[in-house]
């Protein structure tokens, strides 16, 4: 057997860290967003197919980043998780907290005890009655767990990103103005590194964003007990368009 | 992997894992399913069971219908029970049979469908659905064997396809796709009767209601453990039809105006039915 050298326990925890973290930098950013009529969730990713948002239950909704093949298996997890539990208890039993506490332990497991730690950030949302009753949960990749408030930033330069949300965000927004706000906030790092070289801003178009939204009154508007919808390509430009608009509040 | 329990969360089960809920459920909940356990000796207390479900294709779909009545032995179970739901936003299916284990293999197969779309990302086609549904009828053999049986019919519209299709089941889960219309039940021969007599093809919705509901009446006339409809309390059947933009409920008062159309045009007629 060969002989391992000390390395201090804090040690090892930083380099896991310092890993994990530098592989969910390398990615692009992801917002999720309250808005009046319900969530937003964006993603910047040019492919149709790998998504890096997804459908958990009838108002619980995920978006991640990182590595595809980590987040995956535990989008399918969460999916997983969240059917038994409304199929063995009821539809309403299935909550945001309870699918956050498991990926929190899940997450910390595999931090402590794997090779390797995921390199991949988490957000679990899940749109409530109204505004306030929306919840966002963010998932690091060692398993800690917190309640934001509002909206979220997460991967690539997430602080470029959270600030500008900052910045932007209140409450009461509809859906067009939401979505140019986290557009907004998505091209931000660009703008502040690249912008000044190539001397024009890209600010992000329909076929590299990927959208889908928790409806708030899925069960009144479109009878279905499911809150998620992905937004075409088409449907996103169009919102897009109106959003860049100055904000008028009519009904959308 | 065999026998390990585990959480279901990764690291996990990155083999093997399918797509199907109803596998997952199979190896790491068994005790969840409706079916698959071994009943001791003994004979069953009576227990409610569903009777009558019509289906027929209309112009542009598909409908299916049930009557509100679940008996046990020679009583009446329930007045209210609803035996045809929707199974996904393109199709529908109705039960009849032992009303407890229906009703969970209803919501096992809802929770099928819905699984497989959110790990997918796509709808499974109207094939696979229907192959999934005789899987799960094909599990309950077991429990069929002791008099628990539950028989359903499945229809649905392939998204993007302008034509509803049906499919029948029995209890060994053989899958069986049937043409123009069908019937599964205690009242199925009669309301097979009255549909063959019916049925044209091209039906309008309205006129396609207006049918399931009269094929109902008939089986009622006959079977005494389908309900008509009642009057008096103002009990319909549940009728649901898919077209391709979805399956919809057919409202209280659409149903309302089909059974009083049939009602008075027979109490004008004063024929034995």
């Amino acid at each position: 057997m060969s002989q391992q050298f000390y390395v201090s326990p804090e040690q090892v925890m930083k380099d896991r860290a310092d890993f994990a973290r530098k592989g969910i930098a390398r990615g692009k950013s992801v917002v999720v967003l309250s808005y009046r009529d319900g969530m937003a969730l964006v993603a910047e990713n040019p492919s149709p197919t790998l998504h890096k948002i997804g459908e958990i239950y009838d108002r619980i909704a995920f978006a991640a980043v990182g590595k595809y093949n980590e987040f995956e298996s535990l989008r399918q997890a969460g999916v997983r998780y969240a059917d038994v539990r409304g199929y063995s208890y009821d539809r309403v039993d299935v909550t945001a907290r309870g699918l956050a506490s498991v990926y929190a332990q899940s997450l910390g497991t595999v931090f402590t005890a794997e090779q390797k730690p995921f390199e991949v950030e988490l957000a679990v949302a899940e749109v409530g009655v109204s505004e306030a009753g929306d919840h966002i949960f963010r998932l690091n990749f060692d398993g800690s767990i917190s309640d934001e408030a509002g909206f979220l930033a997460m991967g690539g330069q997430a602080d470029a990103v959270q600030s500008t949300l900052e910045r932007l965000w209140v409450p009461g927004a509809l859906l067009a103005q939401a979505l140019h706000w986290a557009v907004t906030a998505l091209a931000a790092p660009r703008i502040s590194t690249g912008a000044s070289e190539t001397g024009r801003i890209h600010l992000l178009d329909a076929t590299t964003l990927e959208v889908a939204v928790l409806e708030r009154n899925a069960s009144r508007v479109r009878g279905s007990h499911r809150a998620f919808r992905r937004l075409g390509a088409a449907d996103v430009a169009a919102l897009l368009a109106s959003g860049k608009q100055p904000p008028t509040p009519s009904p959308a | 992997m065999a026998g390990t329990r585990h959480s279901g969360f990764p690291p996990l089960e990155g083999e093997g894992s399918s797509s199907s809920f109803l596998d997952f459920v199979s190896r790491n909940n068994p005790g969840l399913l409706p079916f698959g356990r071994d009943l001791p000796a003994g004979s069953m207390p009576a227990t409610p069971h569903g009777t009558t479900i019509v289906a027929l294709t209309f112009a542009g779909g598909v409908l299916m219908a049930g009557d509100r009545r679940a008996t046990m032995g020679t009583m009446i179970a329930s007045r209210h029970i609803e035996k045809v739901f929707p199974a996904d936003k393109y199709s529908v299916l109705g039960i009849a049979g032992t009303a407890g284990i229906a009703i969970d293999m209803v919501r096992l197969f809802q929770v099928e469908l819905e699984h497989y779309e959110k790990i997918e990302g796509t709808r499974l086609s109207l094939e696979g659905k229907a192959n999934r549904l005789g899987a799960m009828v094909r599990a309950n053999l077991p429990m069929a064997l002791q008099g628990l049986s539950v028989v359903p019919l499945f229809a649905g519209i392939e998204y993007g396809a302008a034509t509803g299709r049906l499919f029948s089941y029995d209890v060994t889960g053989g899958r069986y796709e049937e043409l123009e219309h069908h019937s599964v039940g205690s009242g199925s021969v009669f309301a097979r009767g009255a549909l063959k007599k019916l049925w044209r093809p091209e039906l309008s919705e309205e006129d396609a209601v207006a049918v399931a509901v009269e094929a109902l009446i008939d089986a009622a006339d006959d079977d005494s453990a389908t309900g008509g409809p009642d009057l008096i309390r103002a009990l319909w059947p549940v009728v649901y039809t898919v077209k391709n933009d979805g399956a919809t409920r057919v409202s209280q008062e659409a149903l309302a105006a089909a059974v009083a159309g049939i009602v008075t045009h027979r109490s004008i007629e004063r024929r034995e039915a």
